[in-house]
This record gives C-alpha cells, structure tokens and sequence, in this order.
C-alpha cells in the first residue's frame, strides 16, 4: 500500500526536442493509497508506458517515481511489491490452476498454511475453486486471465495491482462479470488499483477516478461526472460520451460572442476572453426552440435515428455537424427541416487553445 | 455426393504415377535389392543359392555385433545426454539481440558448416601427441593420452567430437525457442518474484519443449548412424572400442564382402531406427496435439 506519485517524462529516442519524441510528456501526477484509478485513451497515447513506468519495468527517461515519498525510480517491480497483470492470458503451463495462484506467495517464502488460505480466498472471490486441481494450460482463454488476475491479487501487501487491458480476451457477457468482481475485490481488499483500459464504459465503471490520455499527456484526471459535465480539453469532450460533445467554432469580440457569425447574448454573466474560441454542448444538453427564438442557431436535419430509449438528430449548421439527443417523446423532426438549436446554457463549455475557460 | 451419381474414373491414379516411379528408384528398388541379397547366399556372380532366415539367424547370434549395438546405444545416450544440457546452456547464455547475438549465432554454427571427414582430420591431428594442441598439453598435464592406443581415450575423443560438431545444433534450435517465448511471460515472472532458476523450469523449459523433442529426434538419429568422423579419427579402433554400428556393417559388406549377412543386418539396423523413430515421432505428436488442445498461452 502506497501513494504513488510521479514526476516526470519518458522518451523511447534518445534526446527528444520536440513533442513528438515524447511517448509520455512531462507530468506530475498522484495515486491515493488504496483508489480505484483508470487510464483512458486512444492506442498510442502512452497509457501502457505510464503503467509500465508504475510498475518498474520501464525507467522513466527523466524525473522520478516515488510510493510513499520514497524514491523507487531505479528498483524492479519486486523490490516495489508491484502486481501486474497484461492484456493476454500469462500462465505457468506445467502447473495446476492452485500452484499458479500460490507462485507469487511461494517465490516470496509465505508460509505454506498461509498460502493456503490466500489461494482458497482468491479462487473463492474468481468462482474458481472447483478448479484448483486442474491444470492450467488446459483452460480457456478467459479462465487463463482470470488465473492471471488472481496472481496479481493473491499478495495481501502490494503497493498496487496495475492491469494493462486485462479484458481484451473476454467475451464480453464475462466482461461485465469480471468487472464487477474487480470492483467488488478492490472494495473488499482496498488495494490500490490502476487499470489501462481505451473503453470508456470499462473505464467510467471501474474507476473512481479516470485519466484522460492522448499523445502522451494526461488532459484531465476526475470522476465520471466531471469528465462529462466539463470536459478540461476538447479531447476529453470529444472521447468521453457517445457521440462526444459537439464543438463550435466561436469568437469574442469586445465582450460579445459571435457563433458562426451569429451574434449571441451571454445571459449568465460570463466573461470571455477576446479571440477565436470554441464552444462545446453536449449532445445530451442539446435542445430544440422555437422558430424566431433569440439565443438559437438554425440548423439543417440531416438524419433522425430513432434508438429506442432516446432520438438522436443529426443536423448541420453551415459546414458544421451538430448531434442532439431528444427524449423519445419529444416531438421529433424529419430530416429536411430546419431546427433552432438552444447552444447556451449552464452546461455550454467554453475553450480556448483546446483547453477549458472555468 | 453419393458414389452412385459420381461414375467411376481412376484416371486419378496416373497422377499419383510421377510419385511412385521416384519413390521406387529412390528406396524401394534400393531396399529391395537389400532384400535379395540377404535371403541369398552369393558365391560367385552367377551361382546364388536361396537360404532363407539363415543370414537373420546369424546376425542375431553375432556377437561382435552385440558389441558393436551395444556400444552404440552407449555412444548415443551419452551424446543426448551431454549435448542437449549444454546446448540449452549455451543458447541461454547467448546475447539475445543486436550485432553481438548475430555475430555469436555465426560463430556458433561455424562448426555445422565442416565437412564429416574434415572434422575427423581436424581432431585427428588435435589429439595427436606430437603436434596436436590437445594432445601435446595432455601429455604436459601427465596423462598418458593417446586415442590410437588407448580404448577410453578414444572412446572420449569421439565423444568429444561429436559434442564439438553438434551441440551448436541443439544451441541454435534451443535459441529459436527461447526467442519465441514473448516478453510478458518474463515480465510477469519478474513481477511475481520468480528466481532464475524458477523462470527456467516454469517458462523456459516448458516452451522449449517442443524444440526440444526435435533436437532429441535429430541427435539421436544421427549420432545412431555415425560412421565417418569415427572411420577417419581411429578407424574404429583401437581394437573394435570406436567401431559403432554403420562401421561394422560395411566392414562387413564392402570388407569382407559378406553381402548376406551384411544385408540382413541393415535390414534390422534399418527397422531399429525406424521403431526409434516411430515412437518419438508419435511422442512429439501427441505433445503437439495437447499443447493445441491448451490453446492460447
């Protein structure tokens, strides 16, 4: 148990100048003892090398790591206490499913009784028990990663049990399951958890709180609801939610907002800053008003597709694509008309150079 | 679709001709020319008499040749058993990567790239007292060694020639298992606490094991079959201690001209292998088959 903190940047080249040669940009970032963390992003936006650079099987290229204000840059993941599980299934072949959970313990000369114990709760919480005596190699794919999930819970004393896409091999009826144990495991044993993942359902579900990555900066780090209610950067808006929120390109001029040459009327008191702005509404937030209503933009139906539980309208405006979500008795449009979209209101966010104005 | 509608056509058979006409010049014909001479006794080139399992019987009762097998199988238990541990120990301590790996995989199989005879010169004069590197230090050391006079020293120094050609095989098949084995498995051993030794026997060993079987299987065969570098070493001597078995066959075929018995004779030399063949192939087989009923991993 620890609080892991980091400072620090990472380059797979040596010498990087510019942003690019930076798998992970300078950072300075915390882990609470015992949280539920989740790393969120794109392929490529160094999720897995910050994990990696957790864990001690990467070196930071600068700047440090430390658990618990100690320095632990330089030390292996054994010496950090650190549990790992990847993406695919790594299990021990010649043994059974008991002597694979037991490994970890067995290495660290735990006591046999206590051992024992430590399988017979492990296996319990992954449903496995009936299982113990099998051998592992024989298993499926997803019986192979829980095996390898209880290798990294079976220690009691870890620092932190890191997972790198751990359900990427799970049908995803199991997905679900596995998740909840993992929430379940992590609320019973109150370990420190941090789990890569570039599924924002798998993240928003898991964590308490959710890093937000892309091309090797973490954009924000909150709760669900705040990566939902004010995105920190247009990238978070955009990734999280489905469809992200639409943006806007804007503009303050002396005081006053123009939207796609529209002026309009800030009616809650907001300063804005002068200069090219873009200002984001989420789908969700997205209201329809009435023909010849101040405050609107007028938009083009371009298609209505109506999911069941909600009516999602796609309109453009100019050039520019708009997504609104309705409630499924709301009168809806066909596509053709022309719709008077309500773009501000209290959960209008506003940006400038990508990032949020508050 | 039912035999009924299709109608018959074994035209097909001709296609399968090109085979059989290879096949049969290459090893039926030759086999079958081994058959003939060893139910025939050969007395001049036109006088042959047929004598049935004569010549069986009296290879099975030839006590040289017990010899000769028993100092065979002697021979190739010991090359598997020192080869193959050295082998897995030298392509564990191989550079895994870069320039170095590359230039150590060359140096490595320099010696498979010797011709047969040429290796048996090369140790021939390696072991020679006079002006062999081998032989003279051994002579400085106090021993008197000498592999054209002495049974064991002989016996050792094919030993050692043999391990010398061949281990680098088992290195090489070995290497190419290690490198399949991917980077998470050692990650997550490392994460696990695991020592070198436990990475060996629960990750190494196992997913070698198929590499393995092979290397086993070769090895094995060929050192069964060995005859020149022996031949050209000590000629099978001194007395009959170096001469395995492919040497007494064809001193008795091209030596003694016995062409009866020594035909019947490599027809059960021939079946030996076979049958140690047929059971590690259906061993490897069998592994093969578990190892995909596992899965992934």
């Amino acid at each position: 148990m620890a609080r892991i903190e980091l400072d620090l940047a990472h380059a797979y080249k040596p010498n990087p100048t510019r942003d690019e040669d930076y798998a992970l940009l300078p950072l300075k970032m915390a882990f609470e003892d015992g949280g539920a963390y989740a790393l969120l992003g794109p392929s490529g936006c160094g999720k897995t090398t910050m994990l990696n650079i957790i864990s001690g099987l990467l070196v930071p290229s600068q700047g440090t790591v430390t658990f618990d204000g100690r320095d632990v840059t330089r030390q292996s993941p054994q010496q950090r206490n650190i549990a790992q599980v990847f993406q695919f299934p790594v299990i021990y072949d010649t043994m059974t499913v008991a002597q694979n959970l037991a490994f970890p313990l067995k290495n660290r000369k735990v006591p046999e009784a206590e051992i024992k114990a430590q399988v017979g709760r492990i296996a319990e919480m992954l449903e496995m028990s009936h299982q113990l005596d099998m051998r592992a190699a024989g298993l499926s794919a997803d019986q192979k990663q829980k095996i390898s999930l209880g290798r990294g819970l079976v220690r009691s004393d870890v620092s932190a049990v890191l997972f790198d896409e751990p359900l990427t091999v799970i049908d995803p009826h199991l997905k679900w399951q596995l998740r909840r144990k993992l929430k379940q495991i992590h609320h019973e044993l109150k370990l420190t958890l941090i789990y890569v993942t570039h599924d924002q359902v798998e993240a928003l579900t898991f964590a308490d709180e959710v890093v937000v990555m892309t091309r090797g900066r973490a954009v924000q780090v909150g709760a669900a609801e705040a990566l939902f209610e004010r995105p920190a950067h247009t990238f978070v808006g955009h990734f999280i939610g489905s469809p992200g929120m639409n943006f806007l390109p804007a503009a303050s001029v002396r005081g006053g907002l123009v939207v796609l040459g529209q002026p309009l009327a800030l009616t809650d008191g907001h300063v804005l800053p002068e200069g090219p702005l873009k200002l984001g509404i989420r789908p969700e937030y997205l209201a329809l008003g009435q023909a010849g209503e101040p405050n609107t933009l007028p938009a083009t139906v371009t298609r209505v597709q109506d999911i069941g539980t909600y009516v999602m309208v796609t309109c453009e405006a100019g050039e520019h694509r708009l997504k609104c979500r309705l409630a499924p008795e709301a009168a809806a449009p066909v596509a053709g008309d022309t719709v008077h979209l309500r773009v501000l209101g209290e959960h209008t966010c506003f940006y400038k150079d990508e990032a949020l104005i508050s | 679709m039912s035999t009924t509608t299709k109608p018959v056509n074994q035209k097909a058979w001709f296609l399968v001709l090109p085979v059989i006409v290879c096949v049969a010049f290459s090893a039926i014909l030759p086999l079958m020319t081994v058959v003939n001479y060893s139910v025939q006794d050969v007395l001049s080139p036109d006088r042959r008499v047929f004598v049935g399992t004569e010549w069986f019987a009296a290879v099975m009762r030839d006590e040289e040749l017990h010899l000769a097998l028993w100092r065979q199988i002697q021979f190739s238990l010991a090359v598997l058993l020192v080869e193959i541990p050295l082998g897995i120990a030298l392509a564990l301590s191989m550079p895994a990567q870069g320039w170095k790996s590359s230039a150590v995989l060359v140096l490595v199989a320099l010696s498979l790239l010797i011709p047969w005879n040429v290796v048996g010169t090369i140790w021939q004069i390696f072991g020679r007292a006079d002006i062999g590197l081998l032989g003279y230090y051994l002579q400085q050391a106090g021993m008197e060694y000498s592999y054209t006079g002495n049974s064991t020293h002989a016996w050792w120094t094919v030993l050692a020639m043999d391990v010398w050609h061949w281990t680098p095989l088992v290195a090489l098949l070995a290497f190419a298992g290690l490198r399949s084995i991917p980077d998470a498995y050692y990650q997550a051993a490392s994460i696990d606490g695991a020592s070198k030794w436990a990475v060996f026997r629960y990750i190494q060993l196992p997913k070698m094991r198929g590499v393995l079987m092979i290397a086993v299987l070769l090895r094995f065969m060929d050192s069964f079959m060995i005859y020149t570098e022996p031949f050209v070493l000590t000629g099978g001597g001194p007395g009959n201690a170096t001469t395995f078995l492919s040497q007494y066959l064809t001193t008795k075929a091209v030596g003694q001209f016995d062409l009866g018995p020594a035909a019947a004779f490599s027809l059960i030399y021939f079946l030996i292998i076979l049958l140690f063949c047929f059971v590690l192939y259906n061993w490897m087989q069998s592994l093969g088959t578990s190892e995909k009923e596992q899965g992934h991993g």
